[in-house]
């Protein structure tokens, strides 16, 4: 049974290399991947119910025993972060064939889509440092793979940008990991743990922490670091911004959580400390900046700093109540950007501009469209019923409970500008007088809205249902900081 | 040894950085591959230059070197030589399609 870690990485894998056999036949290799797609949706869903039931699945590859082989680690977290990975993939598949050009279509987008969701998965579920850095560069790789899609001028000039940026950072990534193997001796994450746990966290090594912190901050866009994000993320077609604000960043939160619930936790005065600042600068400027601007894309392509910043906050303020709003908050997160750019996408194609002083009056042509962008703006600030609210009130209970109450204002302040920011494109988008020189293109709108109706579906779910789910991930907080239980399950004996 | 060849990684990581902070697309991509040769030079380095045989198995020999370290460094040299090959050809369109391989000259701004 414990082949199943390999599966979420396996399926997309063979399905990106089946695809580019028939690539330029468009009607097979649509509903080839929407097929798959749901298939590893099933079988994540199925893992993630049987790691419920039996706790996590260790793969060791190869059966070579833990510190000595690669181990795939399927526990509650990463398999609920894949679940969610695999939702926004199966609102953006189904999205893909409305908005993406047909020569966009035909120049391998499923193949890369499927590898960004291998190198995603993987980056969920490996247990090994060195095998981390390799899944970021195979979803990086298929990410500058799609964000090129189609060589338009501002695509190229843009990708340019992130490409280098991402590039320096792997290479950061790779020297610290040579100092951690010069200090421990080790890749493995959770042998890692053990050794820095033995030796005390000493300078070198909360050093090495915050080289960590730099290299996943600059993937995550944090602070200092998310200058390069907003601009290169709404270069490519819509579908491929979803699935980058969706989950590339992410994927940068999940390892800051990993690695500081699990290896750098006994100077928590300089790391921890250092994190709440960190992300009470990035909820400030992330918001400033979503108002800053009249483009539609780029606002939604800001939003995703503060939300970055909310959830670097439940890792700074460091107990189980913290950590449970993270991985609310990220699973939440997740489905609402993709949603919210996939809607963004939408406006753009039916209006023919993403700016924001151009369009008026929306809300007569297309008014599915428009409330479903009214619900998600409240998803998205966190208002009562829906996902985000819950999120947002674990998280700063978390930081009451840690008596930092400043960080909780500056929360709260962050969460009405970013409900301004939204806001701001439904009043003056959907409001006003009916624009008469729009004619409504009923039949596309259609093909737009289903995809993000399931995902709002989801979002709604998650907040009126979250009873059913808060258990889990309550649970998830208290595994999280207890890293003995991680460490055993990998290292039997 | 290994204080020789720090200060050598270090080195090739100024040199880089200070060509990533250059306006030609060309030397940021020169740039780029210094800091990776620096970044592999550093790996081997750090997993202690001990003399050794070769990592393979033979009869009659005791010290090997570090075999782990060098398996690291053989697959971050593929990633970045796919990385680097793929940022070349991306640098040759993007100066092609804009007209220019001055990276001041392509800032852009919002509604384009």
């Amino acid at each position: 049974m414990s082949n199943l870690a390999v599966l979420p990485i396996v399926i997309p894998l063979i399905a990106g290399v089946l695809a580019i056999l028939f690539h330029k036949k468009l009607k097979i290799v649509r509903v080839y991947s929407q097929v798959l797609t749901l298939i590893n949706t099933g079988v994540v869903t199925y893992i993630l119910f049987y790691v419920h039931q039996n706790g996590s699945v260790v793969l060791q590859a190869g059966d070579w025993m833990a510190p000595f082989g690669i181990v795939l680690v399927a526990d509650m977290l990463s398999m609920t972060l894949v679940l969610t990975t695999n939702i926004v993939a199966l609102a953006c598949i189904f999205y893909a064939p409305k908005s993406l050009s047909i020569k966009q279509e035909e120049f391998y987008f499923y193949t890369f889509y499927f590898l960004l969701i291998t190198g995603v998965s993987g980056a969920f579920i490996t247990g090994d440092l060195f095998n981390l850095f390799v899944f970021f560069e195979v979803l990086l790789m298929a990410s500058y793979g799609l964000i090129v899609l189609g060589g338009e001028k501002v695509q190229l000039r843009e990708s340019m940008k992130y490409v280098l940026i991402n590039l320096f950072s792997s290479m950061l990534f790779v020297t610290t990991i040579a100092f951690l193997y010069s200090v421990v001796g080790t890749v493995n994450m959770a042998q890692i743990a053990e050794r820095v746990g033995e030796a005390e966290q000493t300078g070198i090594l909360t050093t090495i922490g915050i080289l960590f912190f730099f290299v996943f901050g600059t993937k995550a866009a944090l602070f200092p670091l998310y200058y390069w994000l907003p601009k290169p993320y709404i270069a490519p077609n819509p579908v491929i911004s979803a699935l980058f604000g969706a989950l590339l960043t992410k994927v940068g939160i999940y390892s800051l959580l990993r690695v500081f619930s699990l290896i750098f936790v006994y100077e928590r005065d300089v790391t921890h400390e250092l994190f709440i600042w960190i992300a009470a600068l990035t909820l400030i400027f992330g918001s400033i900046g979503a108002l800053s601007t009249n483009n539609i894309k780029l606002v939604v392509a800001y939003n995703i700093i503060p939300a970055v910043g909310f959830m670097l906050l439940g890792i700074g303020v460091y107990n189980s109540t913290g950590f449970s709003g993270t991985v609310y908050y990220l699973v939440h997160d997740m489905i609402i950007k993709a949603a919210l750019f996939l809607l963004v996408g939408a406006i753009t194609y039916l209006v023919g501009t993403s700016d924001l002083r151009k369009m008026r009056g929306l809300i007569h042509h297309y008014p599915l469209l428009g409330w479903m962008f009214f619900i998600s703006a409240f998803v998205l600030a966190g208002i009562p019923p829906f996902s985000g609210f819950i999120g947002k009130l674990v998280l700063l209970q978390g930081a009451i409970e840690a008596d930092r109450i400043v960080i909780a204002i500056i929360g709260l302040g962050s969460s009405l500008l970013i409900l301004l920011s939204v806001l701001r494109i439904f009043i003056r988008g959907f409001w006003g007088e009916k624009d008469e020189s729009i004619i409504p293109d009923r039949k596309a709108a259609r093909g737009f809205i289903l995809p993000v109706a399931f995902l709002l579906f989801f979002s709604v779910l998650l907040g009126v249902g979250a009873e059913w789910f808060y258990p889990s991930i309550e649970s998830i907080g208290d595994y999280l900081m207890n890293p003995e239980n991680y460490i055993e399950s990998i290292l039997k004996e | 040894m290994e204080i020789i060849m720090s200060i050598l990684a270090g080195v090739l990581f100024t040199t880089g950085i200070y060509n990533l902070l250059q306006k030609q697309m060309l030397r940021i991509i020169i740039g780029t591959a210094l800091i990776s040769h620096g970044a592999h030079l550093f790996i081997l380095t750090m997993g202690e230059l001990k003399t050794g045989a070769p990592p393979i198995l033979e009869e009659n020999i005791k010290n090997y070197t570090d075999p782990l370290p060098q398996a690291l460094i053989l697959t971050s040299i593929v990633i970045s030589f796919g990385v680097t090959s793929l940022l070349l050809v991306l640098a040759y369109r993007a100066s092609k399609e804009n007209g220019t391989d001055n990276m001041e000259k392509l800032r852009g701004n919002e509604n384009d």
